[in-house]
């Protein structure tokens, strides 16, 4: 624990610079004999996606154990909210899982809304499920292409981050920023679609379930990647669970859970998509359940395209307290400018009470915790976020792989340390 | 294979619990169960593995700083006891329900039992409660800081904790800053 002295706090610095005392318990007793070897990966070994340290405790080239160190990219933000109004947050948290920022957005937007009671109109929740799925491709390219390099098959990336780019292109069309959008706001989204926006949807679901098979083509037959991802990293349905793990890693190991599907939001239940399934819980199955969701992700883009060009109406509460009024009212109504005026300076005053909401983001379950005040600042909020619990399983998941298999294992469950470290 | 009937966990705690269930309460639909500080691993053990319960896998713990004024006897509003509380997020993948058993600490010396034992997950939850909320988990394996460094003075995410204005520490100037933060300090 914390050592509170200044000398406690050479002492700490002595003790991680030549002893092994603080790790007793932590690395088999053969560690501190000398008989197996310790040696450090990261922070900045490329293949730890971010910032991760890990202490790898090897016999020969067998991994005994592994010691996450994670804390490197923590930020505040959970501490940095409870001093923002509730809109001013959001921006925050666009900056946890960067690579996927919207999803970020809809946990935060989603327990606000359940804090305040507040409800989304349709097409608000039309929008949002464009850009979840969307922001779904987005981060899955991004692993596709990392996780294949981490595996020497270096030409995916390329190809992989040159359809994120069309990804970002659309998004910077909805919010005006590549990534970093905000869009998705408490009580709707920002903005609604511009006219061009569908067109490019459009274009875009037309060519990407071919790059998808082009992708496949590269690597699921692949000898060398088969080699490298199959009987690796195996996750058991009942270690996955215990250690809370979402997402594509749980539901490699084959247990059906989705929350888009056990408790959808933002109307994912009028949508016909289907949740693949693992059967091995090994490297490869995750890799096959994120292209098969590419797919899924392209038929519930399918179902949304076309509801764009029918569902109309507001894209965001209509209710100002809580959400701003339009922009043309502003001119025409003393009430919308003194709304307007209230939620810009002020914001708005939430229960003093607790929730906790959930969805699947693209690598698991993202929960928000918000214990609001009374006031127009919440008491404490905390997001659950799925890299944190997949890094906390990986001593287990390791346990007996090699040290080449754990850049695999890594890749494979996906984390971003953004996430985890928050 | 037959799945038994879902239970109200409220009253199925209660059942073998009886006055450790301190209070329940219903907000936005989610189900509170506020239970005695030491019983907290038994009563989520029981959760865990009862059927008609199975609440199978922790979804999150946080925990919450009621300072300054917000918790104790002359606090009016919901049923807060002490200054600390932490909350346990279960989910029953089989009943597709979520519930909260949250347990208060003391603000002298904040303890709680560790749910280690229970569930694997809360290694982690419970290692960042206590780093960055300064509550100590009882009997757990790995009471390590996870995300401030080894050597950080005191709990940032206490409400009395300052936000901002932080001078970023080095060897040299690290006496100098803690010189000027006495309430920091554990």
């Amino acid at each position: 624990m914390a050592v509170a002295t200044q000398e406690g706090s050479v002492e700490a610095q002595r003790r991680w610079e030549g002893s092994l005392d603080h790790l007793r318990g932590l690395v088999s007793e053969r560690a501190v004999t000398g008989e197996t070897m310790l040696l450090n990966m990261g922070p900045h070994h490329p293949s730890t996606h971010g910032v991760l340290r890990l202490l790898l405790e090897l016999d020969g080239e067998q991994i005994v154990t592994c010691l996450p160190d994670i804390g490197f990219l923590h930020t505040g933000i959970e501490k940095s909210i409870e001093d923002k109004s509730y809109e001013k947050a959001l921006p925050l948290t666009d900056r946890m899982d960067y690579l996927s920022p919207m999803s970020n957005n809809m946990a935060y937007a989603a327990a606000v809304e359940k804090l305040l009671d507040l409800d989304v109109p349709e097409r608000g929740q039309l929008i949002r499920v464009v850009c979840l799925e969307l922001a779904r491709c987005a981060s899955h390219l991004v692993w596709l292409g990392t996780h294949a390099i981490d595996m020497g098959a270096m030409s995916v990336l390329l190809y992989a981050f040159r359809e994120r780019e069309r990804i970002l292109g659309m998004f910077e069309m909805l919010s005006g920023q590549r990534m970093m959008g905000s869009y998705i706001r408490p009580g709707g989204v920002w903005r609604d679609v511009p006219d061009d926006f569908l067109p490019t949807l459009k274009g875009f679901l037309n060519d990407f379930p071919a790059k998808v098979d082009d992708y496949e083509a590269l690597l699921t037959q692949n000898p060398i990647w088969k080699d490298r991802a199959q009987g690796v990293g195996v996750i058991e349905p009942d270690v996955a669970l215990a250690f809370g793990m979402t997402g594509p890693a749980l539901r490699g190991s084959g247990v059906n859970w989705d929350l888009r599907k056990a408790q959808p939001y933002s109307g994912y239940e009028t949508y016909d998509f289907s949740v693949p399934l693992g059967e091995h819980g090994d490297v490869y199955d995750r890799y096959l359940i994120r292209i098969q969701e590419f797919r899924e992700s392209m038929k519930i883009l399918g179902q949304a395209a076309a509801r764009l060009e029918t569902v109309k109406g507001p894209y965001r509460s209509q209710n100002n307290k809580y959400c701003p009024p339009l922009r043309s009212e502003l001119g025409q109504s003393m009430e919308a400018v003194i709304h307007h005026f209230k939620l810009w300076t002020y914001g708005y005053d939430a229960p003093d009470d607790e929730i906790y909401s959930a969805i699947e983001s693209p690598r698991g379950e993202i929960g928000c915790y918000i214990h609001g005040t009374g006031a127009n600042k919440p008491r404490r909020v905390h997001f659950k976020t799925p890299s944190f619990m997949h890094i906390s399983a990986l001593p287990v998941v390791s346990r007996g792989y090699l040290l080449a298999d754990m850049v695999a294992i890594i890749g494979s469950v996906d984390i971003v340390l953004g996430d985890c470290d928050r | 294979m037959e799945i038994p009937a879902a239970r109200d966990p409220v009253s199925a705690a209660r059942e073998v619990f009886g006055d450790a269930i301190l209070r329940v309460k219903e907000f936005r639909g989610e189900t509170t169960i506020v239970v005695e500080a030491l019983r907290l691993p038994e009563v989520l053990d029981y959760l865990r593995v009862s059927a008609g319960l199975v609440y199978n896998m922790l979804s999150d713990v946080s925990a919450v700083d009621y300072h300054p004024q917000d918790y104790g006897a002359g606090f009016s509003g919901d049923y807060r006891p002490e200054r600390f509380a932490v909350s346990y997020h279960i989910l029953s993948m089989l009943y597709n329900r979520r519930l909260r058993v949250k347990a208060f600490a003391a603000e002298a010396d904040p303890r709680l039992p560790t749910a280690t034992v229970v569930w694997p997950s809360a290694n982690w939850l419970e290692r960042e409660i206590a780093d960055m909320m300064g509550i100590v988990f009882e009997g757990h394996p790995d009471p390590r800081r996870l995300l401030m460094p080894d050597d950080w003075y005191g709990h940032p995410h206490r409400r009395d904790y300052p936000l901002g204005k932080e001078t970023v520490a080095f060897s040299f100037n690290e006496a100098e800053i803690s010189k000027h933060k006495p309430f920091a300090s554990d």
